[in-house]
């Protein structure tokens, strides 16, 4: 456990002195702010408190920032070391590979974690400002935390297996921008496609829930959503997967950091200094 | 009491023997210097000792326990070849960082530092040191928790002569606690005098292990005597008739000969001392010695 903590410790020393702790608060608390200012306007219309429509906005933007980042933050963790050739080293001490990979996780979900909480936090101090019923929305806002939180722990297993796998920065790099794209933009866009083409038949109704519940970023989307009754109406693909209860949902989402992390450990493991 | 074993120690890479059939062991307090060229096997061994690759035959002990096993890497420590660490970390943080992963309190940090002379740069980032002050980041590192078994890859590298001899005084301090310490290094005329015993390889095979004068005895190199004449040049064609097989080198009067018959030569040399100002006797250096052997094995 010590040795975990003095790995998290470093890991995160590093991440500060590297600006990736600034970089990430900058991009959440950017996009919040945007988002929180144009998300304004149909308040009224819609008939919820302004948080929960905020935190309706917050979700599509965390299904493509959030993974971003911490693919951004992992690419390297593995690759970085062996180019520097520091690994060899490190692996002479007496602490596992699983530990070194928790000892990193854990730095660059609490980096997260503080990305996540000023972006959010300023996002729901501007909705509480032009509404005061927007208390009334904090559940929806809390929930929209810990699972971005999961979701970045998604990425973050995945972004150490594709560092492991490649050894190099920069082949790291390109694979954690193809996986981004594959998962997060390319899957929905596959999705919606071959809905359209069904039309209603066999696929909507029996692969594509599954398809949905397939992909972590759709399973948070949808556990989001789909626990904020209010805000359905604002969700895209989400209208299609009304048949998908919360729980489904949240089950996939909390198998898939761990499926993510054992499968880094595994490529850790192939790994020959 | 052993702390490394290897015997029958067989590693191949893509069907060609890295290591083949080395056996070897290292006792507490015994300084075992590794010599070879590059591509002799030495970082594979190290590599192999700590557990880093497998090995295809033979077998490995290290402190009683498989290579890489928690108890081994409990009481081995090591310094690689060009020792990396982070940049962005400071000396203190990364020393810390080492401490805790053994189980100790990081507070040790600063009295590490100030053993291997980094006290005043404890502070600054890593990615401002030279490479010399790298190395003694990695020295440092190596003597925490006063390891059983230290497994040195070229460890003077990069370090000016006081600083290695200095790392050779803390060497001696940790052997004579019992620390058993393998090292490698190309400075051969260096580890001549700081070492035990030697193990020379080539091309991944043992050619020769013992201590200096074992294998000065073994290799049976010819002694080279210098005389400088007393009266030149008269002295000199005296000197170049009562001996024979000797050359004119400059204004001295060289010759070589067999170990055994050192002492003949010399009272013969001894008998013409009136002609004789001075006397050199230079016996094979560890270099001749260690070119004799790996020469010996096809390098």
């Amino acid at each position: 456990m010590m040795r975990i903590i003095s790995m998290a410790q470093t890991e995160f020393r590093i991440a500060l002195r590297n600006r990736w702790v600034a970089v990430a608060v900058a991009m959440m608390v950017l996009f919040s702010l945007v988002l929180s200012a144009a998300g304004s306007a149909p308040t009224g219309a819609l008939g919820a408190d302004r948080l929960s429509v905020v935190v309706a906005s917050l979700t599509s933007l965390a299904v493509y920032l959030v993974p971003l980042v911490a693919l951004l933050m992992s690419f390297d963790a593995l690759a970085g070391e062996v180019e520097r050739g520091t690994l060899p080293l490190l692996l002479t001490y007496p602490l596992s590979r699983t530990e070194i990979l928790l000892g990193k996780l854990v730095a660059h979900v609490a980096v997260l974690a503080i990305a996540l909480a000023a972006g959010y936090g300023l996002a729901a101090l501007a909705a509480w400002m032009g509404d005061d019923r927007a208390l009334a929305g904090l559940p929806a806002l809390w929930r929209l935390f810990w699972s971005s939180m999961v979701l970045g722990a998604v990425f973050l297993g995945a972004g150490y297996a594709l560092s492991a796998l490649s050894r190099r920065p920069s082949g790291a790099a390109g694979l954690a921008i193809g996986l981004w794209l594959g998962l997060i933009v390319l899957y929905d866009l596959g999705l919606l496609a071959a809905l359209v083409a069904d039309d209603g038949g066999r696929f909507t109704t029996d692969v594509f829930p599954w398809a949905m519940l397939a992909n972590p970023a759709d399973a948070f989307r949808l556990f989001n959503l789909a626990a904020s009754g209010a805000t359905a109406a604002a969700a895209g693909l989400s209208g299609a997967a009304n048949s998908i209860p919360a729980w489904a949902a949240l089950t996939s989402l909390a198998l898939w950091p761990l499926a993510a992390l054992a499968l880094a450990v595994a490529a850790f493991r192939r790994v020959t200094p | 009491m052993t702390m490394l074993t290897l015997s029958h120690l067989t590693k191949r890479f893509d069907g060609l023997n890295a290591l083949c059939d080395v056996s070897l062991s290292v006792a507490a307090g015994e300084r075992v210097a590794l010599l070879g060229h590059n591509g002799a096997g030495k970082s594979t061994l190290m590599k192999i000792v700590l557990g880093l690759i497998a090995h295809d035959e033979g077998t490995v002990e290290v402190l009683g326990a498989a290579p890489g096993s928690t108890r081994a890497r409990d009481g081995v420590a090591y310094l690689p070849e060009n020792v990396a660490f982070h940049p962005a970390l400071s000396g203190r943080e990364q020393i810390a960082h080492y401490l805790r992963l053994r189980g100790l309190p990081a507070s040790g940090a600063r009295a590490l530092l100030d053993r291997v002379g980094l006290g005043d740069a404890a502070n600054r980032r890593i990615g401002t040191y030279s490479k010399g002050m790298r190395q003694r980041v990695g020295l440092a590192q190596a003597l925490i928790g006063t390891p059983r078994l230290m497994v040195l890859d070229e460890p003077t590298s990069g370090l000016d002569p006081v600083s290695r001899r200095d790392f050779y005084a803390i060497l001696d301090g940790l052997a004579a606690e019992g620390t058993a310490i393998l090292l490698s290094s190309h400075a051969l005329t260096e580890v001549e005098a700081r070492t035990d015993r030697m193990v020379i390889l080539s091309g991944g095979a043992m050619v020769a292990e013992g201590a200096l004068g074992d294998l000065r005895r073994r290799a049976d190199l010819p002694v080279r005597i210098a005389v400088t004449p007393s009266d030149i040049p008269c002295s000199t064609t005296t000197l170049l008739m009562a001996l024979p097989g000797s050359e004119q080198e400059g204004e001295q009067v060289v010759l070589s000969c067999a170990q055994d018959e050192k002492l003949a030569v010399l009272g013969r040399i001894a008998g013409l001392s009136e002609r004789i100002a001075d006397i050199d006797i230079q016996p094979p250096s560890l270099e001749d010695i260690y070119s004799h052997f790996s020469r010996r094995a096809g390098q």
